[in-house]
């Protein structure tokens, strides 16, 4: 790019006439490589997330970085502050734990005004948050009512042909056909579940993921709970994500911040399902919280701010809020969070 | 009655104008039906809708990018957020929905920094995404009477005062060997050439920048045969005027008159680009470039007095007050081309302009041609094509001196 850029230039400058010297201008607009130089860019404003603060006061006001309007809730059929403490347990039936899920097609508002063509498990994204104990016998009755083949593919243990990958068992559920995934929940830990159909990384991208809890057969103790993935959104399909959130909607949290009591065991289940980024994190300010990688132990490993998470991974964070007020959590990728994966807690 | 049926051959009862207006007539009916049965037997789209938007021109004030878009598909565009360096932007638009050809402002809120490159996304309600690039942020000029002023003096000293310099070279002129007039004569038509040339590459240019719908680089073409066509046909109406009333002789002052029209027209040109380089903050107005441009100008004066150095006597007032007029008429487009340039720049309008540009100096070459020939008649004769060949270097030597 570069070098087309250089190229051009010393044309222009041979050629020599003024006008055509300015000519090059636009042309270099189009020819040099755009680099992110945000990291800069957020030195050079000092702290510009603060502003996301008093989130619909800031909205309007200028200089805030944010998206701006409201998604539709309603129109989408889930509401991101919902999704946080929704845990599916499915139901009991002759010592079987079983849940219904259906794979469709669902166009969904992902920033304000900007429409995603997802695909969707029970119309959702993410997926309903399966939530199981360990050692249960689990049955899942998969249907797929898109126009595309389909399959659904837990992490954990279990034998293959419930593995819900093209070409063995059931292998891709052709659209209008279905089939019953069954195994038992283990270990415990947090895991979760995706389509692996291919292209992979399209039939995860659009929305076909949620989180898989095992308990342990103890239990935990008793927490506030809340489900957060971490998720984008690719909406121009450069293989680059335009929106980054958690659950979804770009900046729900910080418009409208997750109320917690103050001093109250607060239990984050966290997954990263990001496509097309190497990795992604979760910060959280004025706090620290223990960390369970992929919940698989009750001992936690570290306590910290800041956890990093690559594709597929997932940890438990257990903290308490010693203070009332408006803490807000981020990835500390600057870059998605400015592209709308920041929020706030808002101690009680 | 009878007369009027009897006229065409088979005895229509039409009037002839209606007559020529009955398939116009049918056409507005058949259109009509297709739209008001919404296109039978057509169907659904198959396709995606296509978004399209051109940045037409970038404003940057404190806090504040503003970028003036059309919407140059066929669909409609809606932006919904504004992506600026990978961060959403609160912005404010005047319209939700563009249609084609719609044009509007959006008013990005972003705290940019003086001198760093700014990659702006506009995400639609679809999710496309229209970039545009900042190079190098610097704060726009507001079109005060100091900035205007600021452009006049540009355009004086780029234009103006040049090509007036090199008109002194006139009492000169008339000194030397008439040989050496033809020789000036075919340096004139080089030195336009390398302008015509310039002027095409500038507005293709500039065209692929602008709203295609509006025909990008066939704006160009379109300008270069508008101008030449309209130059051609005012000087053959002169000249028939010329023949009816008395031969006056006016050929060599003509002439200079469409060498300094075609000239004032690329300076027109050059103004747009000096005009618009400088609103958005990538030209240092510095002595190098007035000097140089000055160097490259001069040059324009010597073509358009050329033509006059061998002709008839007129008395000096009238010589001068001419000389005046031809000055203005090559120079001060300049200074129009730099008010524009610099506070209404639209890319597909200047495209437009190099065309025309481009067309007046064909139009005088065409002109001034005739009068290269030798005795035997010879149009390329050793003289001539030392001149053009004089001409074009002496524009490629002085054009290194300026680089905007």
């Amino acid at each position: 790019m570069s070098k087309l850029w250089s190229k051009k230039l010393s044309r222009r400058r041979l050629l020599g006439s003024a006008a055509l010297g300015t000519a090059a201008l636009p042309v270099l607009h189009e020819t040099v490589p755009h680099q992110s130089i945000h990291n800069s860019l957020a030195a050079a404003t000092g702290g510009g997330n603060g502003d996301h603060g008093s989130a619909d006061t800031a909205h309007r006001g200028a200089g805030h970085r944010g998206t701006m309007g409201k998604v539709d809730h309603a129109a989408n059929g889930f509401d991101p502050t919902e999704l946080l403490r929704d845990f599916d347990e499915g139901r009991v039936r002759n010592g079987v734990r079983e849940w219904e899920i259906v794979a469709d097609d669902k166009e969904i508002e992902v920033a304000p005004g900007v429409k995603y063509a997802a695909w969707t498990y029970n119309g959702r994204v993410p997926g309903p948050t399966l939530r199981a104990r360990e050692g249960e016998r689990l049955r899942i009755n998969f249907i797929n009512a898109s126009s595309h083949p389909h399959t659904m593919h837990f992490h954990g243990i279990h034998r293959d042909v419930h593995d819900g990958i093209p070409g063995i068992g059931a292998g891709n559920i052709a659209p209008g056909k279905s089939t019953t995934y069954e195994f038992d929940a283990s270990p415990f830990g947090l895991h979760h579940y995706h389509c692996h159909s291919t292209p992979l990384a399209d039939h995860i991208a659009k929305g076909l993921y949620g989180m898989f809890i095992v308990d342990p057969k103890r239990g935990r103790p008793k927490a506030d709970e809340l489900a957060m993935v971490m998720n984008g959104f690719d909406t121009n399909f450069d293989r680059e994500n335009e929106v980054y959130a958690v659950n979804t909607v770009a900046f729900e949290y910080a418009r409208k911040p997750i109320r917690v009591k103050r001093g109250e065991l607060v239990r984050i289940y966290l997954l990263n399902i990001l496509e097309f980024d190497l990795m992604n994190s979760f910060h959280i300010h004025a706090n620290f919280f223990d960390v369970y990688p992929t919940g698989t132990s009750l001992e936690p490993t570290e306590l910290t701010d800041t956890v990093i998470q690559g594709q597929g991974q997932r940890a438990i964070l257990e903290l308490r809020f010693p203070f009332t007020g408006k803490y807000m959590f981020h990835a500390h990728v600057s870059e998605f969070a400015e592209l709308g994966w920041m929020g706030f807690f808002e101690v009680v | 009655m009878e007369a009027r049926s009897a006229a065409p051959p088979r005895g229509t009862r039409l009037p002839g104008w209606l007559a020529g207006l009955l398939p116009l007539a049918l056409l507005g009916i058949a259109i009509g039906l297709f739209v008001a049965l919404d296109a039978p037997g057509l169907g659904e789209r198959r396709g995606v809708p296509v978004e399209k938007l051109a940045v037409e021109r970038t404003v940057l004030r404190p806090g504040e990018i503003d970028l003036h878009v059309r919407n140059d598909g066929p669909d409609p565009v809606a932006v919904r957020q504004v992506i600026v360096n990978d961060g959403f932007a609160s912005f404010s638009q005047s319209s939700d929905d563009l249609g084609r050809l719609g044009g509007d402002t959006i008013r990005v809120q972003y705290p940019w920094v003086k001198g760093q490159a700014y990659e702006l996304k506009l995400l639609t309600a679809t999710g496309a995404t229209v970039d545009h690039t900042i190079e190098a942020a610097a704060e726009s000029p507001e079109g005060g009477a100091g900035f205007l002023g600021l452009m006049g003096l540009i355009g004086l000293y780029v234009g103006v005062i040049p090509v007036a310099i090199g008109m002194v070279w006139l009492p000169w002129l008339r000194t030397i060997d008439p040989r050496w007039i033809q020789f000036l004569m075919a340096l004139t038509v080089g030195l336009l050439a390398f302008l015509g040339i310039d002027a095409v590459l500038e507005g293709t240019e500039l065209a692929g920048e602008g709203a295609q719908a509006f025909g990008g680089a066939a704006l160009v073409f379109v300008g270069a045969v508008v101008a030449y066509l309209a130059l051609a046909g005012v000087g053959a109406w002169v000249s028939n005027r010329r023949t009816e009333e008395k031969q006056a002789g006016a050929g060599p002052w003509r002439l200079a008159f469409l060498v300094a029209l075609g000239i004032g027209l690329h300076n027109l040109g050059e103004g747009l680009a000096i005009g618009s380089a400088y609103a958005v903050g990538s030209l240092a107005i510095g002595a190098a470039l007035v000097v140089g441009f000055a160097l490259h100008n001069t040059t324009e004066g010597l073509a358009i007095v050329a033509p006059v150095a061998k002709g008839e006597e007129v008395g000096a007032a009238t010589r001068l007050r001419r000389l005046i007029g031809l000055g203005v008429l090559a120079g001060a487009p300049a200074i129009l081309g730099t008010f524009i340039g610099a506070s209404a720049f639209d890319t597909s309008l200047a495209a437009f302009m190099f065309g025309l540009g481009a067309g007046a100096i064909a139009q005088v070459i065409v002109q001034i041609a005739p009068g290269l020939r030798d005795r035997a008649g010879q149009l390329l004769n050793p003289l001539a094509v030392a001149g053009l060949l004089t001409g074009l270097a002496l524009m490629y030597v002085t054009g290194l001196l300026v680089s905007v």
